[in-house]
């Protein structure tokens, strides 16, 4: 039952007759899940509070970051350091009180997900990484929830709908698309690859209206096709997207059959056998007791915010000062995340290096673990 | 015979430009111009599982081609 002030409140959308009373009625009887409060998941979560769902969860373990704001117009200033959950929360509420908000503080994993996901009646996914792309695509298929897809890289943004139910069956999932990842360092995260800061108000705002439309059972979704849009040229391709019969869960033969250890899934294991790592707390340790040669290939503006006192050579300017780095002793490559290293690792490989150990998490890891005192961008 | 390449993504990053066009043999299927690609982008290889979608929809590799057929590549992106 609709209140007063709820045809007060919604009357711009309550006036159109695809939607009207009971698609308002739908839209507070459901409960959303949004995964991940940063670039996607801010206007995905404004526009799903100012509609007027009636429950929605927030899942965000992060911390506002001075980088978030280029993009993640949800937060402010002098919020940095703070919970995104708790601050986006606060926001919301100011924005639609009749909303009741769950706050899930933590990471989403193998061990969680199915327990939060089964509590709401539809998931949207703005998580910034693979690993919980496949961990939610699949947690939504074993719970039978529909699942609004979206990701973004640089200029580009892509949306889908999951598992929407058709009645007999359910629609494509994402390992139609993309049954198994491809090596890591072919997807590159905001923070490695970039993005421009008005693509994930796009892309977020066009996943709030799919939201929108499967829970008010109205219009045509995406379901069964994958939208992608290029803000560089302006390209737009909606592709039909085929049921793939070798995917590992709804597929002819399905081999996936409980979640998995995804972080293990998405590293690849070939990649991960050939590349010798080194954990923040090792270096540390190292650092301590004996020289360690430290080789960094980021850029020199990314070395003037922070370092840890390592030869600078930019990863496309390592190849030509090969000359520069010994190969008599063992060479500990960081970067800032660990992507870039493992890719000079890789090209100093071919050049003969074997002595060659890649920092994991690179610099973002050590700030976090051994120096939060130190400047993050 | 003539077919036009689409690329988003990292995909765009190793074939060095959104648009191209591949020549490519009359009876070219998908997979071959996978390998193609390969051949001529090494670093493709690191992407051959990506699926290939000819005007629109996804296609297996024993697709048969068409002159001016529209390949378009869209390997996965995970930023959020």
């Amino acid at each position: 039952m609709l209140s007063k002030e709820d045809y007060q409140r919604y009357n711009r959308q309550i006036i159109i007759p695809e939607f009207g009373e009971q698609g308002q009625e739908r839209l507070k009887k459901a409960s959303v899940l949004v995964i991940g409060a940063g670039g996607l998941g801010a206007p995905i979560l404004q526009y799903l509070t100012a509609a007027g769902v009636g429950h929605i969860g927030i899942v965000e373990f992060d911390e506002v970051s001075i980088s978030n704001l280029q993009r993640q117009i949800l937060y402010s200033s002098d919020q940095v350091g703070e919970s995104k959950a708790i601050k986006s929360a606060e926001r919301l509420e100011g924005l639609n009180p009749n909303v009741q908000f769950t706050i899930i503080k933590v990471a989403i994993t193998s061990q969680n997900a199915m327990q939060h996901i089964e509590r709401f009646d539809l998931v949207v996914d703005g998580s910034d990484n693979l690993a919980t792309r496949y961990l939610v695509n699949d947690a939504c298929f074993f719970l039978k929830k529909p699942l609004i897809y979206g990701a973004i890289f640089r200029f580009e943004g892509q949306v889908s709908v999951f598992n929407l139910d058709l009645g007999e069956d359910r629609g494509s999932n994402y390992r139609d698309l993309f049954p198994s990842p491809p090596p890591p360092e072919m997807v590159p995260s905001c923070s490695e690859g970039g993005v421009l800061g008005v693509l994930p108000g796009i892309i977020g705002s066009m996943m709030a209206n799919e939201a929108i439309k499967v829970i008010a059972q109205m219009g045509t979704t995406l379901s069964g096709k994958l939208f992608v849009f290029d803000a560089l040229d302006f390209s737009t391709y909606t592709l039909k997207i085929a049921k793939n019969p070798d995917n590992p869960l709804s597929g002819a033969n399905p081999s996936v059959t409980e979640l998995i250890d995804y972080e293990a899934f998405c590293m690849g294991n070939i990649e991960a056998k050939q590349l010798t790592e080194i954990s923040v707390q090792e270096l540390s340790d190292r650092l301590k007791e004996n020289e360690v040669f430290l080789l960094d290939v980021r850029e020199d503006y990314e070395y003037e915010i922070a370092n840890l006192g390592g030869v600078l050579i930019p990863l496309n300017k390592v190849i030509n000062q090969v000359d520069r780095i010994p190969k008599d002793k063992e060479v500990v490559v960081m970067c800032k995340m660990g992507g870039r290293s493992a890719k000079a690792i890789e090209l100093l490989s071919e050049q003969g290096f074997d002595n060659l150990v890649n920092l994991k998490g690179g610099i973002t890891a050590w700030q976090q673990e051994i120096d939060p005192s130190m400047d993050v961008y | 015979m003539k077919i036009e390449i689409t690329a988003f993504g990292i995909a765009k990053d190793i074939l060095q430009q959104k648009q191209m066009v591949l020549d490519c043999a009359d009876s070219a299927m998908v997979g071959d111009v996978r390998a193609q690609l390969i051949q001529n982008f090494p670093d493709f290889e690191k992407l051959a599982s990506l699926k290939f979608a000819v005007n629109t929809e996804y296609v297996s590799d024993d697709y048969q081609l068409k002159s001016n057929d529209e390949v378009v590549l869209i390997p996965p992106v995970s930023g959020g």
